[in-house]
């Protein structure tokens, strides 16, 4: 299949030799699981459990709210011990609510939703809501839920089902050892999603720096038409949605749309094994594979963790550190957060977790920008990172926006080759940061400038009726009152007197 | 609870500043060495002299900024603005055009306008051609090479007069060859005519010619233009559009009239083309950063040498194009920015339905 060029992007050091040979091993129940409320894009889950009560794996421990919001469920049996705060995995270190599940070690499953017999005669529908329930979310990283995107089918016409197997981010591998172990599930799951979807096609690319994986999948897919493994360059960030379905239509994605407007949908392959077993088994995401490698892990491992397990735990059970890490990580080395604290829980978005030791960070003091051109070479978005480095350190964000700041999406592609090593992401970061900030503040003096006014011709309206009734029947006296009279007193600015009070 | 504070990526390349300049150094290298040999040892003297005052006001205009001048030193880029300057310098010049180019070079080209990265214009042209202008006698006094350990080449003390007494012996004088053509054309001799007596094809490509100090070898130059291409330090895009538009411009007017206008190869072979084709426009701080911009900058560079080498007062004209584009880049810049990804060239989202 013909397999069109992407812009820009780098070739950075994979490492990836940590732990691509490694079989994906399960992490022993630690003493404590910490299962947050919100694991996804979206509304946090409404919880709903307390201390005490006692539940099995697979139990529905919090209920999405809203459309785009996804439940949680016990990763195993045990009794919950808290419902209380915990530092979440981001980079702030902030404590987010998080139930805390003491296992019993049974392990025992509850009772679970009924499989599906014939999930491709099912309705769509029963799909869809199978795999909200089940909990599961974008299994990449962005950890959107999955059942919003395969609802898309119902709004547009959709022609391929893109799986991403690209896994183009450093030192991964989980979604290499799962597509490697467990082929079938993928594929089952792929086809259960494309019925659901209504796409006649599945696309499974997979970065050719995995040949195995590819070989694998290639022959799990043979027996069906529809499926079809493409190994796709290794060029980072080849796994970024817009860019791979790029590289596989030649179709440029608009900005502000999505790739569904294009008829393509993508998911990640480890998405796709979790539809198997929602679907098949009845069973919810309960569990996933981590990496965790890094020079400073003394036995870099692929994991199956249960989620709400400690970081701490899987660096324990790797053999602790081998030396003093610069930065733990969480996600792949390009795109990940760095981590304020070990005793975050591992997430459903959680696609590894890296010690990483200076040599490998390698970063340096900042040099002057010498123009060298490579950030805008490199831009897999056709953006110029220097010139609005340049007007983002003169707090010029207007200027940086209107070079398309919000198009960037964080790659790192152009901190990585600058040689100045100017942190130019960081930069784009607090300018995102500041400019969502700012358009919200201004959102909220439109709606309060909305409001005054609505409330001025109000109050007009009012004194207009008042006056009308005044002169229907001029002898009555004006005693009845406006009904915005006490809203009208309340908003009324404070005399001096009453400020000189406060 | 500790905050983390740094953002990604967590891994970085190995490329740095001090290395992209001594990569340009060793590209440098082999067509320097060449010309010291056809210059013999004045050439040396006032290399050397160049390239010392460069590092020293580099160090003098830090300290009066008030920042560590070992940082500044370390990344080579003042003994690469140095080492170019003495290149396009007249290979016997005395040692005080060194030194003021030097100056104009490093404190008003560079640190005026804020140190590495902030100038506008390239740095080693603007103390060439700020010693030009000033004077045009000592600027102008080519010589024909005269190879080290060969009878006309100066020995050691007949050097150090050259470079430091400003004992220019009379008898070793040279035109360049755009030099003579211009001054033959100006008395009315064809070019077809004065062609028969520039250095031969042969001569020119490999160097053996009167011209600046490091610019006469096509040949060397070529290859340390190549190897900065293959390290990717620079890419085609200056060097190819700056070339490929002197010579279509050149072979144009010389099919149309080649009694008063040089051929393409000439204008290729002659002069600093090379060396400003491949290592002085290609200056990443005073040039575009897009390769669309790089195009139209080369492009705009071999026109004007061309322009300027046959209807300006100079003959030579690489030096006064670089600078004149220097002063578009902002501009260009501006105006060649590449298309974002999902938008068209104004920043508008592209169209659906486009298949």
């Amino acid at each position: 299949m013909k397999l069109y060029p992407i812009r820009g992007g780098i070739h950075p050091e994979y490492r990836k030799e940590l732990t691509s040979k490694k079989t994906i091993v399960a992490l022993p129940l630690p003493l404590a699981l910490y299962i947050p409320l919100q694991q996804h894009i979206g509304a946090p889950a409404e919880v709903l459990v307390k201390a005490g009560d006692l539940v099995k794996k697979g139990q529905m421990i919090a209920r999405s709210q809203g459309v785009v919001s996804s439940p949680q469920h016990a990763t195993t049996s045990g009794r919950i011990t808290a419902v209380t705060q915990v530092a979440a995995p981001h980079p702030s270190g902030l404590p987010q609510t998080t139930v805390v599940l003491e296992p019993d070690g049974k392990d025992e499953w509850a009772d679970l939703p009924e499989p599906f017999a014939d999930p491709f005669s099912a309705d769509a529908h029963a799909i869809h809501e199978r795999v909200a329930q089940s909990g599961i979310v974008g299994m990449g990283g962005a950890a959107f839920p999955s059942a919003v995107k395969l609802n898309l089918g119902t709004q547009k016409k959709l022609e391929i089902l893109l799986l991403n197997g690209a896994e183009c981010e450093p030192y991964l591998t989980c979604d290499d050892r799962v597509m490697r172990e467990y082929p079938n599930e993928i594929i089952d799951g792929a086809r259960i999603m494309a019925h659901a979807l209504g796409t006649p096609r599945v696309i499974i690319a997979i970065e050719q720096n995995k040949p195995q994986a590819i070989e694998i999948m290639t022959k799990a897919a043979s027996a069906f038409a529809e499926i079809k493994v493409i190994g796709v360059p290794v060029q980072y960030p080849m796994g970024s949605e817009r860019h791979l379905v790029q590289a596989i239509t030649g179709r440029e994605t608009p900005a502000r749309k999505l790739t569904a407007d294009l008829g393509v949908v993508v998911h990640n392959v480890s998405t796709a094994r979790a539809v198997h077993h929602a679907v098949r088994f009845g069973r919810p995401l309960v569990a996933r594979v981590v990496t965790v490698s890094g020079r400073a892990i003394r036995e870099p491992k692929n994991i199956l963790t249960p989620i709400g397990a400690r970081i701490a735990d899987l660096v324990e059970f790797c053999g602790g550190f081998a030396q003093r890490p610069e930065s733990v990580v969480n996600g792949g080395p390009m795109m990940g957060q760095p981590l304020a604290s070990l005793d975050a829980p591992v997430v459903k978005g959680t696609s590894g977790i890296l010690a990483l030791t200076a040599e490998e960070i390698n970063n340096r003091p900042t040099n002057s920008c010498i123009r060298c051109g490579s950030c805008v070479t490199i831009c897999p978005c056709g953006l110029s990172p220097l010139d609005m480095a340049a007007y983002i350190r003169k707090d010029n964000l207007e200027g940086a926006a209107k070079l398309g700041v919000m198009d960037c999406f964080s790659c790192g592609s152009c901190s990585y080759v600058c040689p100045s090593h100017i942190p130019l992401v960081h930069y784009f970061n607090y300018a995102k940061g500041m400019l969502k900030d700012l358009e919200n503040e201004l959102r909220k003096n439109d709606r309060v400038k909305n409001l005054a006014e609505v409330r001025v011709i109000r109050i007009e309206k009012a004194n207009e009726a008042k006056k009308t009734a005044l002169a229907a029947r001029k002898p009555a006296p004006a005693t009845t009152a406006p009904p915005s009279n006490t809203g009208e007193t309340k908003a009324a600015p404070p005399t001096p007197e009453e400020k000189a009070d406060a | 609870m500790n905050i983390a504070t740094t953002s990604g990526p967590f891994t970085h390349g190995y490329n740095t500043v001090q290395k992209t300049m001594i990569t340009v150094l060793l590209a440098l290298a082999p067509a320097t060495l060449f010309n010291f040999y056809l210059f013999g040892l004045p050439s040396i003297l006032l290399f050397a002299v160049t390239v010392g005052s460069c590092l020293a006001i580099e160090a003098g205009c830090m300290a009066l900024a008030g920042k560590p001048a070992k940082t500044a030193l370390s990344d080579y880029s003042a003994t690469l603005t140095g080492w170019l300057l003495a290149m396009s310098l007249p290979p016997w010049a005395p040692w005080w055009i060194g030194l003021l180019g030097a100056l104009f070079a490093i404190a008003l080209a560079k640190h005026a306008f804020g140190g590495l990265g902030q100038n506008v214009f390239n740095p080693a042209m603007v103390g060439r051609t700020a010693m030009l202008v000033s004077f045009p006698v000592v600027m102008t006094a080519w010589i024909m090479p005269h190879p080290l350990f060969s009878s006309g080449s100066p020995g050691l003390a007949e050097a150090i007069a050259i470079t430091f007494g400003g004992h220019m012996p009379d008898t070793v004088s040279a035109a360049s060859a755009l030099g003579y053509i211009k001054t033959e054309l100006s008395r009315g001799i064809p070019v077809t005519q004065s062609m028969a007596k520039v250095p031969d094809l042969m001569d020119m490509v490999l160097g053996y010619r009167a011209g600046s100090l490091g610019e006469t070898s096509a040949i060397f130059i070529l290859a340390g233009g190549l190897f900065l291409m293959s390290k990717r330090i620079i890419s085609w895009h200056i060097p190819l559009s700056l070339m490929g538009s002197l010579f279509v411009m050149a072979a144009l007017f010389h099919a149309v009239d080649p009694a008063h206008y040089a051929s393409g190869i000439f204008h290729l072979m002659s002069g600093a083309t090379f060396l400003g084709a491949f290592f002085i426009a290609t200056d990443y701080v005073t040039s575009p950063v897009s390769k669309k911009g790089q195009i139209v900058f080369g492009i705009g560079c071999g026109l004007l040498t061309w322009l300027i080498r046959n209807f300006a007062g100079y003959p030579e004209g690489m030096a006064f194009a670089v600078l004149l584009m220097n002063g578009l880049t902002p501009i260009i810049d501006q105006y060649t920015r590449p298309r974002a990804f999902g938008r068209d060239s104004k920043g508008e989202p592209l169209p659906l339905g486009k298949p």
